[in-house]
């Protein structure tokens, strides 16, 4: 398959923490304007790091990828690191994306920073 | 195991087609404009075709154009009708669910001072008389509608719509390249001016079609050059090619029955046993006037592209017309035709059947596609929100989604 890198691939085939986080400390979902796709991620949050970090996506193949991609790289990272993570940095970690995919990538890193967001909100 | 679900889009060689085509590529390499025997066996060889193509379609040898495929066919309909008649109007008709070489030659026309109307289909995917009666006008030179639809399968009712467009002396072309060697095409009884044919659909190889122009239709080729084809579409004849369509025409006309009987019994297992192991399954296009190898279905709550690339893993090849699998990144124009709810829209999937596929390989995508749907539902939160409210989120933004949508199932 030459259309999505192999790593793409093994992240959409296997993708990691997919799911819901019954009591999370902070959800965020984001809509995809290009093609109409939906993202949730959910975070817990334990001394200000992300202790654990799921997600649930409707979309295409890149945007299950990007989602585990973004679980992974959030995962155990601090409030600021994981705010750090972009859309740029996710797609790369991917080994690149197909260009009419990049869009794609947009998707994860806004909704786990809506989470991340939703989380700080509720602490105030 | 390999399981080749996307007919529609290209059929497997037929081996016996193969055999005759192998000559023309080693020996008999003349080519067929020349008058030594080499040449002659080239020439004799495509009227062999052109004879075969015509008893398919019920027309007269010379009344077949060979071209290079599909597309180049309905280029040369629709642009060389449009350029022959531009004296007695500049107005087409063609339907919203036309191939793109047809509705994409038609908005070529229409930077060139043509207007063209879209005529629309119902949810079945269906066109109206009324609706072709209502949009033919003084100026109409030409009206191109398809016999069955390259997506969801609908077969159109052309013998009804062209007496309505020939009752006023219209140039009518219809696009059969997925009905031609697939079910019956006559072309006295549709009665028609001009029909596409492409033989890559009927396990022919690629590379070969035709157009059929009635006798004394004027046409203007689009092609220049020497005087190939009648002076119709110029240039050195694909002589293999040509020979393996001619070939490929007749096996289809004797076998087209067996065939159908065939692709349709496993075509009727998918449609009626797969909504019996996966949920929120809804069919698109008529239920019976259907090619005999489509189904198309959209599975609630996921999306088109993820499902036929875990289906790729497991060696099923079938397509979608989801927004997300295409390159332009919209639904497909087919089911935005039928006024498909895009959020279900997404969740697209084509399957075509050919007569190559058998009980095993159907058997083998049953147990395989539920585990596939249950997966990306698992995923879904558009499937989640269902399980915990009943009730339907709307799709995200940038999509057309705008009210309620109920759903039969
Ligand atoms: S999420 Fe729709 S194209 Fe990627």
């Amino acid at each position: 398959m030459a259309f999505y890198s192999e790593k793409v691939m093994e992240h959409f085939q296997n993708p990691r923490n997919v799911g819901e986080i019954k009591d999370a400390d902070g959800i965020g979902t984001v809509g995809n304007p290009v093609c109409g796709d939906l993202m949730t991620f959910y975070i817990k949050v334990k001394d200000n790091k992300l202790e654990d970090v799921k997600f649930k996506t409707f979309g295409c193949g890149a945007a299950i990828a990007v989602s585990s991609m973004v679980s992974e790289m959030a995962k155990g990272k601090t409030i600021e690191e994981a705010l750090k993570i972009t859309n740029a940095s996710v797609a790369q970690e991917l080994g690149g994306l197909p260009p009419n995919k990049m869009h794609c990538s947009n998707l994860g890193a806004d909704a786990l920073h809506k989470a991340i967001e939703d989380y700080l909100n509720k602490k105030k | 195991m390999l399981v080749y679900l996307d007919n529609q889009s290209n059929t497997k060689l037929d081996d016996r087609v193969f055999q005759v085509m192998i000559p023309f590529f080693k020996e008999n390499y003349g080519n067929a404009q020349t008058i030594y025997s080499l040449g002659t066996i080239s020439k004799d060889a495509i009227d062999k075709a052109r004879n075969q193509v015509a008893k398919l379609i019920n027309a007269k040898d010379e009344e077949i154009y060979f071209t290079s495929c599909g597309s180049e066919s309905n280029n040369l309909a629709i642009k060389g009708i449009a350029e022959a008649n531009k004296q007695k109007g500049k107005h087409i008709v063609v339907s919203a669910v036309e191939h793109f070489s047809v509705l994409n030659a038609a908005k070529r026309l229409s930077q060139n001072g043509y207007e063209i109307s879209y005529i629309p289909v119902d949810k079945y995917g269906s066109i109206s008389l009324e609706d072709v009666k209502k949009s033919l006008r003084e100026d109409t030179i030409l009206v191109s509608i398809q016999h069955a639809n390259t997506e969801i399968g609908t077969i159109q009712n052309i013998e009804e719509i062209s007496k309505v467009v020939k009752e006023k002396n219209i140039i009518f072309h219809t696009d059969a390249v997925q009905t031609a060697g697939t079910i019956a095409v006559d072309v006295q009884k549709l009665n028609v001016d001009l029909l596409t044919l492409s033989g890559s659909q009927f396990y022919g190889p690629k590379g070969a079609a035709a157009l059929f122009i009635k006798k004394g239709v004027r046409i203007v080729p689009q092609i220049d050059g020497g005087v190939q084809e009648g002076g119709r579409r110029a240039g050195t004849e694909n002589v293999p090619a040509i020979v393996g369509l001619g070939k490929a025409a007749e096996i289809a006309m004797s076998e087209m029955s067996i065939n159908s009987d065939k692709i349709i019994k496993l075509r009727d297992r998918i449609l009626n046993e797969l909504p019996e192991k996966i949920e929120h399954v809804y069919l698109n296009g008529h239920l019976y006037q259907r090619l005999p190898g489509n189904v198309n279905f959209s599975i609630e709550f996921i999306e088109g592209e993820g499902m036929f690339l875990f289906l790729d893993q497991k060696g099923i090849c079938v397509s979608s017309g989801s927004a997300c699998a295409s390159k332009a990144l919209k639904m497909s124009h087919v089911l935005t035709a039928i006024n498909c709810d895009p959020a279900i829209g997404q969740g697209s999937i084509l399957m075509t059947l050919s007569k190559y596929n058998s009980d095993s390989e159907i058997d083998y995508l049953l147990k395989e596609f539920p585990p596939i749907v249950k997966k990306l539902r698992d995923m879904s939160p558009l499937y989640d929100y269902f399980i915990k409210t009943g009730k339907r989120q709307e799709a995200g933004p940038g999509t057309d989604y705008e009210h309620e949508h109920e759903h039969e199932e």
